[in-house]
């Protein structure tokens, strides 16, 4: 069976422009939601506070559990159900960190009880201080930073064979940012120059492979936060991890094109560059198209049946890979030309001559 | 053929150790090799986070320090007054007869190396002398008490039996405990933030209650309240300053019942010289009231009748049998150095555990099902083989979590699932470069050849960096997310080897030896 006939041509370079409208339209969007947004929706991982799930063993009133939440002395607190209908579970959230030591689960579960007249039971804590949810946000800010990093010197460092440049830039970037971090530079404002930093640096080193797939990564976490926070969801642990998995995962697209627009450079070194990156894209888009079908398969899986837990994980990452699969076609190869048109058509035939050698040492690497 | 040989020695070199630490999981009695362990999110229990105020400890030694100072400023007759104000970090002393400065820094340099002088103000004729701990001795003070705290806290805890609890040092003055399976939440945070400092006390009966209680508290007495809340409140006490002896001079700490009252209380033993001090303290004190502070909150005053030999002593309160039991073993853990504050607590209830286990492994199985149907529509025979290895995938890491003693967590069952999807990808560049090898009008054998050759490298590149994702994952994450990490690195490496030997082998002793001429692909 095949779900994409060998031979198929489309013109997605040739049609480029749409992808970077629809590009640039979303990271408008996703730019202008965090911003009348005030940035992301920061959960209690991040911006403390305290979560307590709770199951009663039959059917209660809101108004009764509220109650009984006010007896206990919880103030500021908001309420929801959680889970099915049916499950009478709910989730009593607040941003002020709760001292749940001294008999707090049991106090609670007394007055929860006495109210609602059913048995309830603690099912989940969750308390964060605000230094903790302070160090938990630098330390996913500083996991994102590194992810972007260290992968995009592994693609310089493997397409171009510019292991040295890449990574004595990536030290330096490194270095600066721990040392600036000390002397309570704001963290985001910081990391945001950093990866400014990098790709103009790649850009005036012409690392295009390594400037292609960094700018499809920024564009896809920025899309994936912007879509996660328009629908109004909450940034907790879990969902740093989706997003770092997707950097890995969009990459993972990106770098199969990659491969074969470096092949057939090689193999058809006096064909145009748009032909052998189109050529490229349409040779691998089955793989493409598949491996993102049965990753989304497995995904909807898990946020259907997953439970409530794991629900904004798993939708975070579907969302990751419909724009990762997306990007690894209409942004990191097209990327590609966008550098190459920035050097006189000469410099391009002697960049190509070079190819030979390079694979010369990739050979012996082999 | 020599090349072949090795790939199926390595391929049972991984298979037999795989399932050798898979099966007990599945059946614990078979071997002793350990079990996959559960996250406290799947198993449930309780995540501390503390917060050790060692600022807390450094104030203390400086009250240690101060007692001491004075001592000695009396002892060499240099006359000085105490200048007191609210910055605990610092002492101040006022020399009344200036001459007495060289002698005065002198006693510091020669007695209290823990000590620098801040500063010397001259003011009418009078010296004020700042001082306070040297930057080593505060961060030693600071140090010890967090390594104090640990290992009070893992005492307290063993007591309180807990199967396989961790309890480490995390950054400079955080302390972190993992409780799996614990049910009681509010006992064990009460056994572990307690800070459980018992001290001996003198009532003060010379000055009037009342009159400190409206404010003026005399010199060296304070005013501490009762642990029973009583109608009108704590009853409060004045007591003396000075601590006659505390919970360091403690040798044990037991629960008793008094017979006839039928209500539990503590009896403490005190070690030979808490013993001693006991003994002399009571004989010069008869008839006053001696007072049992714990945690700054008065248990009992009784009047000292006698003098008390043989070093022990009961601390009563109205305890329950189990309130009682705790305090033994706390005051037989001995004291935290300092406070600790829960800044980070995540519990999860064994029930939720159980849910989020049914609905993981049961999104598992369904996700695992689509995918296999759908490999065996697409590629048939070859699809067949690619099941074969990710069946084989899940099989590895499950026996990775289990030899590596890793963690498996809610996010961590997502990692897998996330893993059967990823790792088809492997499968799916070769199969579609094998197809494109037979478009070209290659063999089979040469298609299977050129099409895994080709395919190598490209899944080497693009699993690498989901590797390096998930590295950096590990390095900072905590709990579920490291679960995460774990799984996905496993996965990732599991699907490279099952791609890349285990199909390879079957495909070339199903195709290529037997040099089939047609391939189902």
């Amino acid at each position: 069976m095949e779900l994409i006939k060998p031979g198929v041509n489309i013109d997605f370079i040739g049609r480029r422009k749409i992808g970077y409208i629809i590009s640039i339209v979303l990271i408008a969007a996703a730019i202008l939601t965090l911003i009348v947004n005030k940035g992301p929706n920061f959960g209690i991982d991040f911006a403390g506070g305290t979560i307590v799930q709770v199951r009663f063993d039959g059917a209660v009133e809101l108004d009764a559990v509220r109650a009984g939440i006010a007896e206990a002395g919880l103030e500021g607190v908001s309420l929801q159900t959680f889970g099915a209908e049916d499950q009478n579970e709910f989730l009593i959230r607040t941003q002020a960190v709760l001292d749940t030591g001294d008999a707090f689960a049991r106090d609670l579960t007394a007055e929860l009880a006495a109210a609602t007249g059913a048995e309830a039971e603690i099912r989940r804590v969750e308390m964060v201080g605000p230094q903790v949810g302070e160090t938990l946000r630098e330390g996913a800010l500083f996991a994102l930073f590194y992810a972007l990093l260290f992968i995009t010197i592994y693609i310089s460092g493997r397409f171009e064979m510019k292991w040295m440049v890449s990574g004595i830039t990536a030290g330096i970037l490194i270095g600066g940012v721990v040392f600036l971090s000390r002397l309570q530079v704001s963290i985001p404002l910081l990391i945001l120059a950093a990866i400014l930093i990098t790709l103009v640096l790649f850009w005036q080193l012409r690392l295009r492979f390594a400037m292609g797939a960094s700018v499809a990564l920024i564009h896809d976490v920025t899309i994936t936060v912007g879509i996660f926070t328009m629908l109004g969801k909450e940034f907790s642990l879990p969902i740093i991890a989706a997003l770092l998995t997707i950097i890995g995962y969009s990459l993972n697209d990106t770098i199969i094109v990659f491969d074969r627009i470096r092949e057939n450079i090689r193999r058809y070194s006096t064909r145009l560059l748009e032909k052998n990156i189109n050529n490229s894209i349409n040779e691998t888009l089955n793989r493409t198209v598949l491996t993102s079908s049965t990753t989304l398969l497995v995904l909807l899986a898990l946020l259907f049946l997953g439970g409530d837990i794991i629900h904004d994980f798993a939708l975070t990452l579907i969302i990751g890979v419909i724009i990762g699969t997306y990007s690894s076609i209409f942004v990191a190869s097209p990327m590609l030309l966008l550098l190459q048109g920035t050097m006189p058509l000469e410099e391009e035939g002697e960049g190509l001559e070079d190819e030979p050698v390079e694979s010369g040492t990739e050979a012996a690497a082999r | 053929m020599k090349w072949l040989s090795w790939r199926i020695l390595l391929i049972i070199a991984v298979i037999i150790p795989a399932v050798v630490y898979v099966l007990p999981t599945f059946k614990p009695t078979m071997w002793p090799y350990n079990q996959i362990n559960l996250g406290l999110d799947l198993q449930g229990g309780m995540h501390l986070s503390l917060d050790v105020q060692t600022e807390k400890a450094v104030e203390s030694t400086m009250e240690r320090t101060r007692s001491d100072l004075r001592g000695r400023l009396r002892a060499e007759r240099i006359r000085s007054v105490e200048v007191s104000d609210d910055n605990t970090h610092e002492l101040a002393f006022r020399l009344i007869n200036p001459d007495d400065l060289t002698g005065f820094r002198n006693l510091v340099e020669r007695n209290h190396s823990e000590l620098r002088i801040l500063s010397e103000d001259e003011q009418n004729g009078e010296i004020i002398v700042r001082l306070g701990l040297t930057d080593d001795t505060a961060r030693d003070v600071q140090r010890q008490a967090v390594r104090q705290a640990l290992e009070t806290i893992r005492n307290r805890i063993d007591e309180f039996g807990v199967a396989e609890p961790d309890i480490r040092v995390e950054g400079d003055r955080r302390i972190q405990v993992q409780l799996p399976g614990v049910t009681d939440t509010d006992r064990a945070k009460e056994l572990i933030g307690r800070t459980a400092m018992l001290e001996f006390k003198l009532v003060d009966d010379e000055h009037s209650l009342q009159r400190a209680l409206d404010g003026n508290v005399p010199e060296g007495s304070e005013i501490l309240y009762g642990s029973a809340e009583g109608e009108e409140g704590r009853q409060p006490f004045l007591v003396r300053e000075r601590t006659i002896l505390s919970g360091a001079y403690l040798d044990n700490a037991r629960v008793q019942i008094d017979q006839q009252y039928n209500e539990p209380y503590v009896l403490i033993d005190f070690n030979r010289e808490g013993a001693r001090i006991f003994e002399q303290v009571t004989a010069e004190n008869v008839r006053n009231r001696l007072a049992i502070v714990l945690d700054d909150r008065v248990y009992s005053a009784p009047v000292i009748q006698e003098r008390i030999a043989g070093g022990t002593a009961r601390i009563t309160g109205n305890f329950s049998t189990q309130e009682a039991r705790d305090l033994a073993i706390v005051l037989r853990a001995g004291a935290l150095p300092a406070p600790v504050d829960i800044i980070e607590e995540r519990t999860v209830g064994p029930s939720l555990g159980q849910d989020s286990i049914r609905q993981g492994l049961f999104s598992m199985l369904v996700g695992g099902i689509l995918v296999l149907t759908f490999m065996v529509i697409y590629y048939r025979a070859a699809g067949m083989i690619a099941n074969l290895a990710l069946v084989l995938n899940i099989l590895l890491i499950a026996a990775g979590l289990a030899a590596f003693q890793a963690t498996l967590t809610l996010p961590g069952i997502a990692g897998i699932i996330l893993t059967i999807g990823i790792a088809v990808d492997a499968n799916v560049i070769i199969f579609e470069r094998v197809r494109e090898e037979l478009r070209l009008g290659r063999k089979v054998a040469s298609a299977i050849e050129a099409g895994f050759n080709r395919a190598t490298l490209t899944i080497m590149d693009a699993n690498v960096t989901t590797l390096i994702a998930a590295v950096v994952l590990f390095q900072f994450g905590t709990g579920p997310v490291r679960g995460f990490a774990v799984t996905l690195s496993l996965g990732v490496l599991a699907s490279m080897f099952t791609a890349l030997v285990v199909c390879r082998q079957v495909m070339e002793t199903v195709y290529v030896s037997r040099r089939m001429k047609t391939i189902s692909i």
